[in-house]
């Protein structure tokens, strides 16, 4: 017993999403004290295996998963996320799971407050026992201590910095007596550096003390500081489960994304480029989820410019910035002309078109007919399919005109639908995204922006959006911006990637680059960039 | 089969209930008494008095502000221009042109502000715009005491100041529209010609603007803001702007009323207006946010067909009067049901 009987076990954990399948056969063990750094991209699965581990009712819905679980070498089946408390399984997650309008102590004890009896439990029973103030105090200020950080029991989750909210959540499941492992899904992600300092330093110290602790992290470099042994998921494999000792950052980089190399990466080696077309310098971007601090990049006349990252490190941004849909500011000057920010029209005017990543909520009219999708665009900027009426002091919609436009990207695109005025919505994911396409190809762009074009359609459709925009590309010499999070994708189309990481242009590489040196950069690693890459 | 399936479903339940309900209504009618000719004629009549305040709900509806619960400050501000142009001593048909022109100013400026507080409350209009209108009213409560007006056929006799609750137009343009080219057939029925041209003007005139680029871009606000925003229209503007146009056609059509009811209804008389005006929109088939003239035309038509055959000939049958419950549970009815399918719609 002991050391070598684990705590935890996976055996063969399989989950499918109605056939989709997001986990295969992921086994492995975890001991008592030990960290387990479990790493891998955006969809390889981590999130999922947590869920299933924490009994979320979300993988019940959908089917339940194949495999057991194994703790203390029984099998045990959670319902709920109460029974894998009861076990002794705590979670932080991602996103905060706390009481703003409570303070930490209350939100540390929640639903396990200490009581005490009242008179009216005489009559009404224990639910109308009075609250402990001072023993909860009490409770949370050990929990506190044990994590080793200074956090005022009685603030307001609300008034604490982001920091004090993830201590506060670990302080949360470490409180529960029966506590024995401890799941994190990205703590760090939303701390300075600092902080993750102490987290780390508060993690191996809980470790110390015979906690288990599941440490899932895209900072590779936290990673190898803090685990004793590291599991890899890629595509929903466990393809690598190894003791961290000895392990550089840049074998898991490669064991992260290594998939074998597609075709078609070398294609632009004879292209070439003009001159300089697109400059954005110092942009920064106020969106939701994916700020842009501080991105200088470069756009060269008819290359197409890939830019990856990770979720949530302000990829995204880069396109919704320039375009003016998201409050920026910084420099974008198109062709030599500066580009006022914060104004689609203007954008729009100069020469720029945009396919949006939120297709249904930005990129479709779905309650209108395709024609009016397609034309709309062209007709209030460019004012096209417009018919000027009593000598234009008035103007009609030119209905003919939109429909032959429309018809000549049916054909082109393969669209598939039941005519001109079948409505945006009743198309299939795959024919959405050619309709978008069609949009901003009627602008006639000199550069087009493309936000994860491919992003929930089928493989064919893929392949079909993906071949429009080189033929655009190479035969009318417009000039791309495709940002994208899948690596693979980038690397078949682009000549240039630039990979963001934290809001920043963390390098350039040829897509022909080392797939490590890829994984790096959105660790946020230091990879050396050739020269010329990186200037041109 | 299927198509017929397909039809009922498009076209909604309540709509073929009450067309039925019409028709036997206008069966019944001979049968208990109500002249035909007499019928037919008052429901053109009505059809046309209401017609513009209905039409007045488009532009709104279009541009995603949904039904304007607040059509009162139109309405006020129709009130505004045709007590104006009773006090300037105006008749005709230029006192009715006259009321339109004084009215505009104070749309204009009502509807700007109204619009502005919209954009202000962005998903909650509907709620904002009928307590916007039911305190605007109550506003105006006070100003047509206070005003200045001192037309002796418009203020309280007793005092010589302060607007009476009811104003005849009488001697000024009563019937101006209702009456210009009217076709009279026999002694019970006329095709009020003027009113009804008057209408398919201003119809036209919605219909073509929905299909300028303005009103493509206001119909894409309504469709979805996020994509005109990305197309580079301000999102905010285009709902002022139809804001601004549902108020102005607010106060065209109350005036377009007034001359063919006979009457300016001042003080609280604003805010029952504006119900029957959206129940009939959407029994036109109207959701709340799309809206075609093809709404406009049947919804009004059924609606006020419905007010103006239920007293008659459910009152002989019945012996009782239930024209203003059968009013309240239709119009009433209707925008429930309207609301309770807002999610039919695709955001």
């Amino acid at each position: 017993m002991g050391q070598d009987s684990p705590l935890l076990a996976l055996r063969a954990v399989s989950k499918d999403f109605y056939g989709n399948v997001v986990l295969q056969d992921v086994s492995f063990d975890l001991r008592a004290g030990e960290i387990l750094g479990l790493v891998g991209e955006n969809g390889a699965g981590k999130t999922t295996l947590m869920s299933i581990l924490f009994g979320m009712p979300v993988i019940a819905e959908t089917g339940g998963f194949k495999g057991s679980i194994l703790i203390d070498g029984q099998e045990v089946h959670f319902g709920s996320p109460f029974d894998a408390l009861d076990a002794g399984i705590g979670m932080v997650h991602q996103e905060f799971s706390l009481i703003p309008g409570f303070t930490t102590t209350e939100n540390i004890v929640l639903n396990r407050e200490s009581m005490r009896p009242s008179i009216l439990n005489e009559v009404f029973g224990d639910r109308m026992s009075i609250l402990d103030r001072s023993d909860m105090k009490k409770r949370s200020e050990s929990a506190i201590a044990k994590l080793g950080v200074n956090l005022d029991p009685g603030m307001l989750v609300s008034e604490m910095p982001v920091g004090h909210k993830q201590f506060t959540e670990i302080a949360r499941e470490i409180s529960r007596k029966a506590t024995r492992i401890l799941v994190l899904d990205e703590p760090t992600a939303v701390l300075t550096e600092s902080e993750a300092d102490v987290l780390l330093a508060t993690l191996k110290r809980l470790s110390s003390e015979g906690i288990a602790i599941i440490f899932i992290s895209h900072r590779l470099k936290e990673v190898v500081d803090i685990a004793d042994r590291i599991v890899v998921l890629r595509d929903g494999h466990a393809v690598k489960d190894v003791p961290a000792k000895g392990v550089s950052v840049r074998d898991i980089a490669s064991w992260m994304v290594g998939r074998s190399m597609t075709d078609a990466a070398a294609a632009s080696k004879d292209k070439l480029f003009g001159a300089e077309i697109l400059s954005v310098e110092h942009l920064w971007v106020d969106m939701p989820g994916e700020t842009v601090r501080d991105v200088s990049i470069r756009v060269r006349q008819g290359e197409i410019l890939g830019i990856g990252g990770l979720a949530g490190q302000g990829k995204l941004g880069i396109p919704n910035g320039v375009m003016g849909l998201y409050p920026s500011g910084g420099v974008v000057t198109l062709q030599g002309k500066a580009v006022p920010l914060n104004e689609p029209r203007t954008a729009l005017k100069a020469g720029m078109a945009f396919v949006s990543e939120d297709r249904r909520g930005v990129g479709l009219l779905l309650d209108e007919s395709l024609d009016w999708n397609i034309a709309f665009t062209a007709m209030q900027i460019h004012g096209q399919y417009l018919k000027k009426i009593a000598g234009g002091l008035f103007t009609q919609r030119d209905e003919a005109g939109m429909k032959k436009l429309c018809e000549e990207y049916i054909q082109l695109l393969d669209i598939k639908c039941t005519g001109t005025k079948q409505k945006a919505k009743e198309l299939s994911g795959g024919n959405q995204q050619k309709i978008c396409l069609a949009k901003a190809f009627a602008m006639k762009p000199e550069l087009l922006f493309v936000s994860e074009p491919t992003r929930g359609i089928d493989v064919g459709a893929k392949r079909l959006v993906l071949d429009t925009l080189r033929h655009y590309n190479r035969d009318y010499g417009t000039t791309i911006v495709m940002v994208s999070s899948e690596l693979e994708e980038l690397r078949s189309i682009c000549d240039r990637i630039a990979i963001v990481d934290e809001g920043r242009i963390a390098g350039i590489l040829p897509p022909t680059a080392d797939i490590a040196d890829f994984g790096l950069l959105m660790a946020g690693m230091k990879v050396d960039t050739t020269a010329e890459v990186a200037n041109a | 089969m299927p198509k017929l399936k397909e039809f009922i479903a498009d076209f909604g339940w309540p709509r073929i209930i009450i067309f039925f309900f019409l028709i036997s209504l206008f069966i019944a009618a001979p049968f208990v008494g109500v002249r035909l000719d007499a019928s037919i004629s008052d429901v053109l009549n009505r059809f046309g008095q209401y017609a513009i305040l209905v039409l007045a709900l488009v532009p709104m509806v279009q541009a995603g502000c949904g039904l304007n619960f607040g059509m009162a400050l139109g309405i006020v501000a129709g009130l505004l221009g045709s007590t104006l142009s009773l006090q300037f001593g105006m008749k005709g048909m230029f006192g009715f042109l006259g009321a339109i022109v004084l009215a505009t100013p104070f749309s204009l400026i009502f509807g700007f502000m109204y619009g502005k507080l919209l954009n202000k409350v962005k998903g909650e209009e509907m709620t904002i715009a009928m307590y916007v209108g039911f305190s605007f009213v109550m506003l105006m409560c006070i100003m047509w005491l206070i005003l200045p007006y001192n037309n002796p056929t418009m203020v309280w006799g007793y005092a010589g100041k302060g607007l009476r609750t009811t104003i005849s137009v009488e001697n000024y343009w009563n019937k101006v529209l209702n009456d210009f080219l009217a076709i009279r057939i026999g002694r019970f029925f006329v095709f009020p010609t003027g009113l009804l041209l008057f209408v398919a003007a201003a119809a036209g005139g919605m219909w073509m603007f929905l299909r300028s680029k303005t009103g493509t871009a206001m119909t894409a606000v309504g469709s979805n803001p996020d994509y005109a925003r990305a197309s580079g229209i301000s999102v905010d503007k285009m709902r002022t702007i139809s804001v601004v146009l549902s108020t102005f056609l607010g106060a065209v059509g109350i005036i377009v009323y007034e001359q063919s009811f006979g009457f300016i209804q001042l003080y609280s008389a604003p805010s029952p207006m504006v119900f029957p005006a959206i129940a009939a929109l959407l029994i036109g088939g109207a959701s709340v946010n799309k809206a075609t003239m093809v709404n406009v035309v049947v919804g009004t038509f059924l609606f006020q067909g419905l007010l103006t055959m239920t007293p008659s000939v459910i009152n002989s049958i019945l012996q009782t009067d239930m024209s203003e419950v059968i009013r309240i549970i239709v119009s009433n009815g209707m925008i429930l049901y309207a609301l309770t399918r807002k999610t039919k719609v695709t955001k």
